[in-house]
């Protein structure tokens, strides 16, 4: 087994008649943070989909951890996954949203011992436990009690993280989680995510916060039109962009 | 974990020549038009009461002797036990009309829009005359295996569909028909994002809509449910003619002996307006709960909101009482 935790190889998506990836060739390596950015429209959020199935692809390869996304290889066949199946691969990787998507009738505490309980069958005891050590982690012990409606935006996106985390993911994407944020409270978050960097966590992160994939990020990707158009040191390329595109698009954001 | 740094000093403990204003008192002003307006009203309801009281035909002396006796109470429960059974039947059914119809499956959405078209396309009068009448459609129910195999179950439908079940079915079929908009709305309610964080917890589509979604649809299932159940009791009144001797069924077989019609329609009257009443209160407290996590401030129930009139003043009341 290689250490590459994820492995893309030209990865094509359609949706109807038109093509939103074109091709997709990139490796994360185990521990690494990859991070992905371009603009609006480009296929980011797509890519990301594909990893965790909330979208199929229809050529090309994807492997998480070595094994296909999507499918089974039999003989020279796929064949599609099963519900159960794709259901496991999905509670392998961590997942975190723009918009946050917090159950809102569940308190922050329920919201991080959801999934531990009923995907993972935990006693309802010992998941409260490493709830409350995840809520600690993420700063927000003192929030468990909480509904979703009564915390901030940055609490919220923070919570988000602790319940991704509870399921002990090996892959965690992150699609754009500051970017609904109040600039006051990108940092906070910002912070948790170099955190988890630090502890070796695999991490495919799109973001437009240069600041971050410039001291966190191992490699920086830049999309455009569904193809990856530059990819390498972060702070090579944001330092030194050799595409036409790339250079316009970093312009625009620094 | 850094949290917000402490609060800005307040600017006016800061600055003590900074002295506080005196408290306004203004002129109050008046509205003519409401007090005509009361006095109108006033007269209509006075000349009813009176009108309530002194109009023999009313006889109260009747609908007091007849309000608690033995038919009118039995009546009663039977319109109760019919009101609770079709309305519980209803949503299930309908709880599992609106899962067919998000369903991909074509032959389950298809069935289910047609179910859907046929019972809410047709008057619920109709429907339970339909059902009182399946005898003579279908005068034996067979349930055998298909194509010529032997018998299971051999009834005279006669013997099946009593009035009871025949009023069951008539309403809570059609009460299904209602309830799976309902709950079609309230799904569709929903944010698309609970779903898609649910499937990537690893979540099953089972258990995201039963731990999920249902749970939130819930808060818009609610208030259409209490109205639907409260349409329902009073509806049950039409299964007379099914000769099933409900509330309205038991006050007419009284009123046809001693022609006290009036009394006795305010017999009825009386006892489906206590209960409508008793329901609407229930349906405020379920909506509450449910209202839980999404409003900052709990709507206040009835005893808080008259507490807090009569032992607030105007002042604390615009400063910390809950929006309406
Ligand atoms: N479900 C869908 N059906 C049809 N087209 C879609 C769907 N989802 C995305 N697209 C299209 O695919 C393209 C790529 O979308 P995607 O959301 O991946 O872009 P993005 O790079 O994440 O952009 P943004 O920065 O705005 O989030 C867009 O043109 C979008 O309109
Ligand atoms: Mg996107």
């Amino acid at each position: 087994m290689t250490d590459l935790m994820l492995k893309s190889e030209a990865l094509h998506k359609r949706f109807g008649h038109v093509e939103v990836l074109k091709g997709i060739d990139l490796e994360v390596a185990r521990g690494e943070v990859m991070c992905l950015l371009g603009p609006s429209g480009s296929g980011k959020s797509t890519f990301l989909r594909c990893i965790n199935h909330l979208e199929t692809y229809e050529a090309g390869r994807l492997w998480v951890d070595g094994e296909l996304v999507g499918y089974r290889q039999v003989a020279d066949k796929l064949h599609h996954l099963k519900q159960s199946e794709i259901a496991k691969a999905r509670s392998e990787i961590g997942m975190v949203f723009q918009r946050f998507n917090l159950f809102p009738h569940k308190t922050a505490l329920q919201n991080v011992t959801e999934a531990p309980v009923q995907v993972k069958g935990m006693a309802k005891s010992e998941a409260e436990f490493h709830a409350k050590e995840l809520l600690d982690r993420v700063g927000l012990a003192d929030k468990a009690g909480n509904y979703p409606s009564q915390l901030s935006g940055g609490q919220q996106q923070r919570v988000a993280i602790a319940r991704a985390l509870a399921m002990k993911p090996k892959l965690m994407l992150f699609d754009e989680p500051t970017s609904a944020l109040d600039p006051e409270l990108v940092g906070e978050v910002l912070d948790v995510m170099r955190g988890l960097a630090k502890d070796g966590m695999t991490m495919v992160v799109v973001t437009h916060e240069m600041g971050f994939a410039r001291e966190v990020g191992d490699t920086i990707v830049f999309m455009d039109g569904g193809v990856v158009v530059e990819s390498g040191d972060p702070r090579e390329v944001i330092a030194n962009p050799k595409h036409d595109r790339t250079k316009a698009f970093l312009s625009k954001v620094l | 974990m850094a949290e917000a740094a402490p609060p800005a000093p307040d600017p006016v403990a800061t600055t003590p020549e900074r002295v506080k204003p005196e408290d306004i008192t203004a002129v109050r002003l008046r509205h003519p038009i409401r007090w005509v307006a009361a006095i109108v009203v006033l007269y209509i309801v006075v000349a009813l009461a009176y009108s309530l009281v002194t109009n023999a035909n009313y006889d109260w002396g009747v609908v007091w002797q007849y309000l608690f006796s033995a038919p009118v109470m039995k009546g009663l429960g039977l319109t109760l036990v019919l009101t609770v059974v079709s309305m519980l039947i209803g949503i299930v059914l309908g709880v599992i009309l609106a899962i067919m119809r998000r369903s991909e499956n074509p032959m389950l959405s298809g069935t289910a829009w047609v179910y859907i078209w046929l019972f809410r396309g047709t008057p619920v009068y109709v429907q339970l005359l339909f059902w009182g009448a399946i005898g003579s459609l279908y005068p034996f129910i067979t349930l055998a295996v298909p194509f010529g195999g032997p018998d299971l179950i051999h009834v005279d439908a006669n013997t099946l569909i009593t009035p009871f079940l025949a009023a069951v079915l008539g309403l809570a079929l059609n009460e299904a028909a209602y309830m799976a908009e309902v709950v079609r709305g309230g799904l569709l309610s929903v944010d698309e994002g609970q779903t898609e964080a649910a499937s990537a917890l690893g979540m099953t589509s089972a258990q995201t809509l039963r731990r999920i979604v249902l749970p939130q649809a819930m808060r818009v299932i609610i208030p259409p449910t209490g109205n639907e159940t409260i349409s329902m009791l009073k509806t049950t009144s039409l299964v007379s003619v099914l000769a099933f001797s409900d509330l309205l069924y038991a006050t007419h077989n009284i009123a046809v002996q001693n022609y006290k019609t009036i009394s006795l329609l305010i017999v009825a009257s009386i006892w489906y307006l206590l209960f409508t009443s008793i329901m609407q209160t229930g349906q405020f407290y379920i909506e509450r709960y449910y209202g839980r996590g999404t409003a900052r401030v709990q709507q206040e129930t009835l005893l808080q909101n008259i507490r807090r009139r009569m032992f607030t003043t105007s002042r604390e009341e615009s400063g910390t009482g809950p929006k309406a």
